[in-house]
């Protein structure tokens, strides 16, 4: 989209998956339109737009964020992290590993924003119980069944990922 | 879609009332944005600048001293939860901040934001209120504290005046004889009915006085009930256990409980009634649990 000729604009630098990013934003522009649309980084969906769904899930200096109302300048000199980033050197996090082995998702719409969510939540803690868990994870719906294997994919990711840093 | 607006990135309270003192009601100011964004995006509001006060120093931290917990305006939902000094200082705030909303908002969402932006279904009002705290508002030029129940004037609106910015939330810590609960009801994440309950048990340990009972999210604000403490101040324990269902029904009648989607007036009216049974348990048993 064109810029009008008196839109004020801000420069930021910021980190995307590990790799330093500089671009130039108006104030009005979203997170996840920037992500999205001029970055092609298609993981994040806009679904509820209001903060509830967690469809848009992205983790801003490791904590997660919805992108749909977020302001794109508020990451200049901050660290973003999308589900594009998660994979090592094409080896996928242990959590991606785990929502495959354990079918944690069905048609994959939520499933950006519960992976990079479980991460923030492993990050901070590694041993979640299952109340623990599912408190964090209250905000990330997804519309196509339950719950259970997404849990289980999760627990199974944590055991994982404890195991590989002993 | 966000209509396009100007963005003000001052540095201290003083060039944030000013901004406001010069741009009335085009501007609004903006910190965490959970609910101006939204709001905005819904095309229910539109400002011609957001005024970012993100960027001003100090307004940011949880601070202790002379029996008062100082609380930054800029503090999120999320440093409050994790508090070690509010968890020692005011254990019922924590329980309250870990449930609000969800994991995302608490990390960008304020608790001077929500106090100011007023949507009636929000926690934080309800509990301050019966905690009897106060708001520190600064403009310019001056600098004052607006009790928590003049705080909360009507459903989007608060008593700070358009030049002025909230910056600490000051709330008195409870004494060792106090019990503190906050409770709510409501369909996933929005509040339709929270219930406030803080009171001192008499030194002799046998009856509650000083007790503060407020309720909001059914009504348009959150506000103090006194008709139904004074069926509770002064009474024995088992006094008051009885008279709490009495209070309860007083409490719901003050909420000026709307119907809609999430229940009908009397539906909500009985749940204050319930709520507060509880809370006022809960918070006996708190009490009771510290004296053992």
């Amino acid at each position: 989209m064109p810029r009008r000729a008196d839109a004020q604009t801000i420069a930021i630098s910021f980190t995307l998956n590990g790799r330093q990013q500089e671009l130039t934003v108006e104030p009005n522009e979203l997170l996840l339109d920037v992500v999205r649309e001029r970055l092609g980084l298609t993981g994040a969906k806009r679904s509820c737009d209001v903060q509830v769904c967690g469809a848009c899930t992205l983790l801003l200096d490791g904590r997660p964020v919805s992108a749909c109302t977020t302001l794109a300048f508020e990451v200049r000199g901050r660290s973003v992290m999308t589900i594009e980033g998660l994979a090592n050197n094409g080896k996928l996090h242990p959590l991606q590993e785990a929502f495959i082995e354990h079918g944690g998702f069905q048609c994959g719409f939520c499933t950006p924003g519960m992976i990079l969510a479980a991460k923030a939540l492993l990050d901070e803690n590694p041993n979640p119980t299952e109340d623990e868990l599912k408190h964090f994870m209250h905000g990330n719906i997804c519309r196509c069944t339950g719950y259970k294997k997404i849990i289980e994919s999760i627990m199974a990711a944590a055991k994982l990922m404890r195991g590989s840093r002993a | 879609m966000l209509r396009p607006f100007r963005l003000e990135e001052p540095e201290s309270v003083k060039e944030v009332s000013e901004l406001l003192g010069r741009f009335g009601e085009s501007a609004k100011v903006y910190a965490g944005g959970t609910e101006l964004l939204l709001a905005m995006k819904e095309g229910l509001v539109h400002y011609e600048r957001l005024i970012n006060v993100k960027n001003v120093k100090g307004l940011n931290e949880v601070a202790s001293d002379n029996g008062m917990v100082r609380i930054g305006a800029l503090c999120t939902h999320h440093q409050l939860e994790t508090s070690p000094l509010l968890q020692q200082k005011l254990a019922a705030l924590v329980r309250l901040e870990q449930n609000v909303a969800n994991v995302r908002v608490r990390q960008v969402g304020t608790l001077g934001g929500n106090l100011c932006f007023a949507e009636p279904h929000a926690d934080p009002g309800i509990l301050l209120l019966a905690l009897g705290a106060t708001m520190v508002a600064e403009k310019a030029s001056s600098k004052r504290e607006i009790p928590a129940e003049e705080f909360f004037v009507d459903a989007y609106e608060t008593g700070v005046e358009a030049d002025e910015v909230l910056t600490e939330i000051r709330v008195p810590v409870p004494a060792r004889n106090s019990g503190v609960a906050y409770l709510k009801f409501g369909y996933l994440e929005r509040p339709s009915v929270g219930v406030a309950v803080a009171f001192q048990v008499q030194e002799s340990g046998q009856s509650v006085h000083d007790i503060k009972i407020a309720v909001g999210c059914a009504g348009p604000a959150p506000k103090r009930v006194p008709e139904a403490e004074e069926h509770i101040k002064g009474k024995g324990f088992d006094e008051a256990t009885v008279n709490i269902s009495k209070a309860g029904e007083i409490a719901g009648r003050a909420a000026q409980a709307i119907s809609d989607l999430h229940g009908s007036q009397e539906y909500k009216e009985h749940i204050v009634g319930v709520l507060l049974k509880r809370a006022f348990q809960n918070a006996l048993g708190q009490y009771r649990a510290v004296q053992s």
